[in-house]
């Protein structure tokens, strides 16, 4: 077990160090450095820059370095928590970013929470019952949940309820609490608006791991020791519950893995559609006006929250899963 | 492995005949059959079984017939815009006129609603606009060769341009049937290209993995263990954002296939290396070694041959992935960029819920976005539950 948890500590390190570096480049990749997008941003504004002027920020950026010296330094004002300031918003990136960060997180954990509720139930009865007519309505739906991407789905649904309900369905909070402070009115307000997008983002995801749980518990099934414990005068459901479905539940957690970087992607598009208030839109605004501290931090935290997720849902499969557990002991 | 070639086969059993004749036939000729039929044979045969994915074939072929004559499906110029045609809704076809085959339009005039300030158009019953095929149109090369004006559709004594909406046209007044056409050859293209390139990595890196073992295996396995749990969103955004904006349409059309191909290989190579780890164990691999193949020739004349068919599967359910993330990039502005046209690009004048509400024909084109992934999704099923004969 430790093992595995040293494999698995040491990835996420290095997948972090990986993402740290693409956010870098992300960084670097628009033509021309920090101040040359400040003086074009200040002239655009009015205001003059002397060369003078624009050589001491360089110099106090160390924007004339190398590159690796530049990337170092970038590191080591993130880890002081520092994170540049953004040109569009002339305030530190940090401030800019504010509660976006969790908010995004908080919607995508929701969709995955909608994922397993949805789909243990579903998968087990798909698996039990096998080409039954709720067997294909639910492969009916997966297929439909893969085939939709999620900003479409969103669209759609923007539409329906724009034209069914003349309601407007996109956003977090209620127009009273968009500016609040946190209150426990808010979180209940925000809990009520939760659902729609945790549906929208969850839905593909869902039907691949009903696809997934009804593959691996039908596998189970046929096997010896369910006809065991049938023969034994256990009730069926118990039975089912008991046995299999344990077994076949692994998947579940190890699936996290993959799930999560899916539905934090999907959280940044969908988020434009239904405009919820997570760094998703900032992040195409910050793309679009070359904002690129504010973009390069955007894509490096998504990247370091969903590592940490992974992590987490590692930790997970090792409570669910023994044999995991056990290795090394034997 | 030696398989029995074609010419082997009792010459009368055809396997169009075999479907239906199954039963009919005793059980040792149709045994017979198969234990002499190829391994390409046996697929199809198993994949004719798959109805949903052969009918999925279908409509995959006729997409990408709309690919190779998009500008001949389209009647109107893609690019034609006029402010005073701007979000006409879908034309109705009046298919009979006198109780006669003699599909017609009314003509419309449109003028500015006073209290709205929309533009609102009504059909004009004096004016009927007679349809016609084969008619003449916008010009173009036909398959890139041949110059011509001809288009399936027309409208008889007027410019198409002017008078034929069937999708309606979008803001700036163009028509979307055509623009359509044109955003499904580029959308469709791209979904090729990418995989072909997400191919070619995978198969290299799987390939490599596979075969070599030992510390490369596991320097490749971690570098797609840490891509796949990056959001790949961000990262794409943030890469296609970096484009100059004084890059023309080919070029960036080429920058997009590569970055939505670079981490889309995961999967292939994936597949690859599990299927070159299983096939270096058998015995063939070894007869052939000891009877002195060289490294190539094993790769390319034992082991690629009997896994080709599960990498056509993979990259049949590669092919989706792709054009979502095409679709996707172009939605967010990031990707494709007007003039030109793909599915995303025409998406992107949905953004926006007031112009959706006023003008819902907008979403039609997420209708094929829907139905090509499906598509391909069920073909892809069915061709790898094709792929391997001998299971089950």
């Amino acid at each position: 077990m430790l093992a595995y948890l040293v494999r698995r500590a040491f990835l996420a390190v290095l997948t972090m160090w990986a993402v740290s570096v693409l956010s870098f480049v992300v960084i670097q990749l628009p033509p021309g450095d920090y101040i040359t997008s400040y003086i074009a941003h200040m002239s655009a504004s009015g205001s003059f820059v002397s060369m003078q002027e624009a050589e001491a920020l360089r110099e106090q950026y160390g924007l004339n370095r190398p590159l690796y010296i530049q990337y170092l330094r970038w590191m080591q004002m993130v880890f002081r928590g520092n994170f540049g300031m953004s040109l569009e918003y002339g305030r530190p990136v940090s401030e800019v970013i504010g509660d976006r960060l969790w908010l995004t997180m908080v919607v995508s954990v929701a969709a995955i929470i909608f994922t397993w509720f949805v789909a243990l139930p579903i998968g087990i009865y798909s698996a039990v019952r096998q080409y039954s007519i709720g067997d294909y309505i639910a492969t009916f739906v997966g297929f439909i949940g893969l085939a939709v991407p999620s900003f479409m789905l969103a669209l759609i649904l923007m539409y329906l309820g724009f034209t069914l309900f003349n309601a407007n369905i996109g956003g977090l909070f209620s127009d009273e609490f968009a500016e609040a402070a946190w209150s426990l009115g808010k979180l209940w307000d925000l809990t009520q608006h939760l659902p729609l997008p945790a549906i929208i983002l969850g839905l593909a995801g869902t039907a691949q791991l009903i696809r997934i749980m009804r593959a691996n518990l039908l596998d189970e099934l046929g096997k010896p020791y369910v006809v065991t414990a049938r023969a034994r005068g256990l009730s069926e459901s118990r039975l089912i519950v008991k046995y299999p479905v344990r077994v076949a539940l692994n998947p579940f957690a190890s699936t996290i893995g993959y799930l999560l970087p899916y539905v934090v992607s999907g959280s940044i598009i969908v988020s434009l559609v239904l405009s919820l208030p997570t760094v998703g839109p900032l992040l195409l605004k910050a793309l679009i006006a070359q904002d690129m501290f504010l973009a390069g931090t955007i894509v490096l935290l998504l990247g370091i929250m969903t590592v940490i997720g992974t992590f987490l849902s590692d930790l997970l499969l090792i409570w669910v899963d023994p044999r995991i557990r056990f290795e090394g002991k034997r | 492995m030696t398989e029995p070639k074609d010419d082997l086969r009792p010459p009368a059993v055809t396997p169009a005949a075999t479907e239906e004749g199954e039963a009919a036939l005793p059980v040792s000729v149709v045994e017979e059959r198969i234990s002499v039929a190829t391994q390409w044979q046996l697929m199809w045969w198993r994949f004719k079984k798959h109805k949903l994915a052969m009918a999925s074939s279908v409509i995959v072929i006729l997409f990408y017939l709309v690919v190779v004559f998009a500008d001949f499906l389209a009647y109107s110029d893609p690019l034609a815009s006029e402010a005073q045609r701007s979000l006409l809704p879908p034309q109705r076809i009046q298919w009979l006129d006198n109780g006669r085959f003699d599909p017609f339009v009314y003509g419309l005039s449109g003028r500015r609603d006073p209290v709205t300030f929309k533009r609102v158009y009504t059909p004009d019953p004096e004016k009927k606009l007679r349809i016609r095929f084969f008619a003449p149109g916008f010009k173009y090369h036909f398959l890139g060769v041949i110059p011509t004006d001809r288009h399936l559709v027309g409208v008889a004594d007027a410019a198409a341009e002017e008078t034929l909406f069937l999708l309606g046209t979008d803001e700036q007044g163009r028509d979307l049937w055509s623009r359509l056409m044109y955003g499904t050859r580029t959308s469709l293209t791209i979904g090729l290209a990418g995989v072909s390139l997400s191919l070619f990595l995978g198969v290299l890196l799987g390939g490599i993995s596979g075969l070599y073992g030992g510390l490369i295996d596991t320097v490749i396995q971690r570098v797609i263990e840490i891509l796949r749990s990056i959001p790949t969103i961000p990262l794409w955004m943030g890469l296609a954002a970096a484009l100059p904006n004084d890059w023309n349409i080919m070029q960036v059309y080429f920058a997009i296939t590569i970055i939505i191909s670079l981490i889309g290989w995961t999967e292939l190579a994936r597949v690859v290396r599990g299927r070159f780890l299983a096939l270096r164990e058998e015995d063939f691999v070894m007869a052939a070694e000891l009877a002195g193949c060289g490294q190539m020739r094993i790769i390319f004349t034992h082991l690629v041959p009997s896994f080709l068919s599960h990498i056509i599967a993979a990259t049949t359910l590669a092919i989706p992935a792709m054009i979502i993330s095409e679709t996707s990039l172009s939605f967010l502005g990031l990707g494709l960029r007007p003039p030109a046209m793909s599915w995303g690009v025409l998406l992107q004048q949905a953004q926006n819920i007031q112009a959706l509400a006023i003008s819902p024909w907008l979403l039609l084109p997420s209708i094929p976005v829907i139905i090509i992934i499906l598509a391909f999704n069920f073909m892809g099923d069915g061709l790898r539950d094709a792929a391997d004969p001998y299971g089950h």
